[in-house]
């Protein structure tokens, strides 16, 4: 509630510095008696943002540091027998403190230590919220006059107004960088600790995966095995048979609707594909474990193949039919992209359609293509939802389609679900081959993007 | 259908319309609603260069397209009227756009090559309708070809390079060395030059002016002097209307129609 207040304070500021900005400007220049450098409404948005954003960068400081800032030093009044708890025990300690300074009930008896600690919390929270609005406001009010008084005519405020908002743009891409880091640094440290318990090496090349490992130390039966080769032979054989659906239904289907189809119907027909790219997967994968599964296993009894009710097969097909939209869509675009010349010059040698589109206009296409399809493939790798479903849980080493197999996605949720601790390798696991999916992925976008960039420098 | 308008002036058909290579009779044509030609009637001669000039939007390069029915491209495009090839009608049911087009060959404003290698440009149309035996007869075929285009000595040694390599002026030789191969009896060029500077566009004319020999060519240019230097016949279109047709000395230096004499000598266009 204060923060609120403290907001619309400062927002406040920065509509009124934006007025006295502008006024400002207006009379400064009348008395000088010559034109200012920029229209009013910039020096009014220069003083608004010189107020408004110390102010703000204040604030986010004190709540991303507030927090620890303020546990440490509760901490530290903390008697010496309490401090040295080990970490995770400290960490209870401190949320029943909380609790208590919150009014909350609290998972154990009040000592009169816990007691002060609670005080010295709630004394250090006002304490920071007063600080806070004070340096905030300061910083509000200080921004305002000091840009107020630069306010001249020949103050080239539309520059340094775009100069800002350069930085704005800045800050906000870099924040989509910066979670990519954290994502990957993330992963890396849960990754680093799982290969202190089971070696890399076991882990790449190992060809049994049994990640259940033994809860208590008199428990038999499950000694875990973290070989993770069945897991990628299983992703890499749901992929193939996607890919192998997707592609070329996708590459015919992208042929139609940029050579053949009449423009009306071209216009039902692209989006009506691209509703495929819109359905949940969660629906996919009933699609595959309540009717393409069984139908497969029906019609493989028929031909005297006895295929599993969770195949990899129908687990593949169903993803290969949620990648055509992917396939078709950058295909379609990058044969529209083909110059019109070039598929004039081969029809004016007498060459037929379908004669252009394999000898020419494909051929030129490529590239595109071949991006179009890398895309789709690391979209396949990481599908999870329709291999849950329709391919099973059972980690077989096979290569024979009609068999359950498992992925390296399934695996990762199997592993996450559930109670779980945070410190056995079987859910460091998890992280572990979060890692290996993410590498394989980017690799892919990596080498897809590098393939379209190759394309696009040769037409444009 | 056709508005009754007034034939072109000067000798635009011949009295016997077999004698001539390409001959149209009435020909309009429509996109969507819109008329982009009206009523047009001429012969082209064999073995001559007609050139076909007229102020942007006039209707000259549509009616190039209709020569080879690259027109039946265009959805919205709706051809009516006659044109024959050696008295052969083109637009009859029974005759293959396809098979045709390989008999009147294109060459266009900006060089097209494909993004393959020289020989593979050149022996796309040879291959495809299978007018070799043998890699030597396909050799003999693109070698002529890259010959006849006056390419050859620029090219000879790397044939199996890219053919989008090549300069601006040598892509649209090559362009036209691909569309000799496929031995065509009528070339349709449309600006064939408007993308070249003036020593690629003096070798084109040349070139041009050689294959008169052997092909009947059909230019449509912007510039005036080109039609002038290469070209036997010229017609004048303004507006979807052939205005005058006739031999290019008198229609440069004589023209009938007053909008011919005010487009020649740069009043308008």
């Amino acid at each position: 509630m204060q923060l609120l207040a403290l907001v619309a304070t400062l927002l406040l500021l920065s509509a009124v510095g934006f007025h006295l900005g502008r006024r400002r400007a207006a009379a400064r220049s009348a008395a000088a008696d010559r034109r200012p450098h920029s229209l009013p409404v910039y020096y009014g948005s220069y003083v608004a943002l010189w107020s408004g954003l110390p102010a703000l960068l204040v604030l986010l400081g004190w709540l991303a540091f507030e927090p620890v800032v303020v546990r440490s030093l509760v901490v530290d009044s903390l008697p010496p027998a309490a401090r040295e708890l080990p970490p995770e025990r400290l960490g209870l300690l401190m949320n029943d403190v909380r609790n208590l300074a919150a009014g909350v009930v609290t998972s154990r008896d009040v000592d009169p230590d816990m007691a002060a600690a609670a005080e010295t919390y709630l004394r250090l929270k006002r304490l920071g919220a007063v600080a806070v609005a004070v340096l905030s406001l300061a910083a509000a009010i200080g921004g305002l006059g000091l840009a107020l008084r630069r306010v001249r005519p020949d103050l080239r405020a539309r520059n340094a107004v775009e100069k800002l908002v350069e930085r704005l743009l800045i800050g906000a891409s870099t924040i989509a960088v910066f979670t990519t880091v954290g994502i990957v640094l993330s992963l890396l440290f849960e990754s680093i600790r799982f290969f202190n318990a089971v070696p890399i090496h076991e882990f790449l090349f190992g060809l049994e995966w049994s990640p259940q490992t033994a809860i208590r130390s008199d428990q038999v039966g499950s000694s875990g095995a973290f070989g993770a080769v069945p897991l990628f032979a299983g992703t890499f054989l749901i992929s193939l048979i996607a890919m192998a659906v997707a592609m070329p239904v996708g590459l015919f289907a992208a042929i139609y609707m940029a050579e053949y189809a009449p423009r009306r119907l071209r216009a039902i027909i692209k989006p009506l594909l691209e509703v495929l790219a819109g359905i949940p997967t969660v629906v996919y994968g009933f699609f595959a474990a309540l009717t393409v599964a069984p139908f497969l296993r029906d019609a493989g009894t028929i031909l005297g193949l006895s295929v599993s009710s969770e195949s990899a097969l129908a687990a593949g097909v169903v993803m290969g039919i949620m990648i055509i939209p992917y396939v078709s869509s950058i295909a379609d675009d990058v044969i529209t992209a083909v110059p019109r010349s070039l598929r004039e010059a081969s029809l004016g040698l007498g060459a037929t359609r379908s004669e252009t589109i394999r000898q020419v206009v494909v051929p030129a296409a490529l590239p595109g293509i071949v991006g179009g399809l890398l895309l789709a493939v690391s979209r396949a790798i990481g599908e999870t939802m329709i291999v849950v479903m329709a391919a099973g849980m059972a980690a077989n080493l096979t290569a024979n389609p009609f068999e359950t197999v498992t992925t390296v996605t399934v695996q990762i949720v199997t592993l996450l679900v559930g109670d779980q601790e945070f410190d056995s390798p079987k859910t460091l696991a998890a992280f572990a081959l979060g890692l290996v999916l993410f590498l394989v992925t980017l690799a892919l976008n990596v080498a897809a993007l590098q393939v379209v960039k190759r394309f696009r420098e040769q037409y444009d | 259908m056709n508005v009754a308008s007034k034939p072109a002036l000067g000798q635009a058909t011949l009295d016997d319309r077999r004698l001539a290579k390409v001959s149209a009779r009435d020909v309009d044509v429509f996109y969507g609603a819109k008329q982009a030609l009206k009523s047009v009637s001429i012969d082209i001669r064999p073995n001559e260069v007609t050139a076909l000039i007229g102020p942007s939007g006039c209707g000259k390069s549509t009616f190039l397209r209709c020569l080879n029915r690259m027109n039946d491209l265009i959805e919205s495009c709706r051809v009516v009227g006659s044109i024959w090839l050696d008295g052969e009608d083109i637009y009859t049911s029974g005759l293959d756009p396809v098979q045709l087009r390989a008999r009147v060959g294109m060459v266009f404003q900006k060089p097209n090559p494909f993004p393959k290698t020289i020989y593979d440009n050149v022996a796309y149309g040879p291959r495809i309708h299978g007018l070799s035996r043998s890699r030597a007869e396909l050799d003999e075929i693109v070698m002529t070809s890259l010959e006849k285009a006056g390419l050859i000595d620029e090219v000879k040694d790397r044939l199996q390079e890219q053919g989008t390599g090549l300069s601006g002026g040598q892509q649209q030789r090559l362009c036209i060395a691909r569309a000799i191969a496929v031995s065509p009896e009528v070339i349709l060029m449309d600006e064939p030059c408007s993308a070249l500077d003036p020593i690629a566009t003096a070798k084109v004319e040349e070139l041009i002016d050689e294959l008169r020999q052997r092909y009947t060519i059909v230019i449509v240019t912007h510039s005036m002097q080109q039609a002038a230097r290469v070209s036997q016949r010229t017609g004048f279109f303004h507006l979807g209307e052939l205005v005058e047709c006739g031999e290019t000395e008198q229609i440069f230096t004589n023209p009938r129609h007053k909008l011919t004499q005010g487009y020649i000598t740069g009043r308008f266009g």
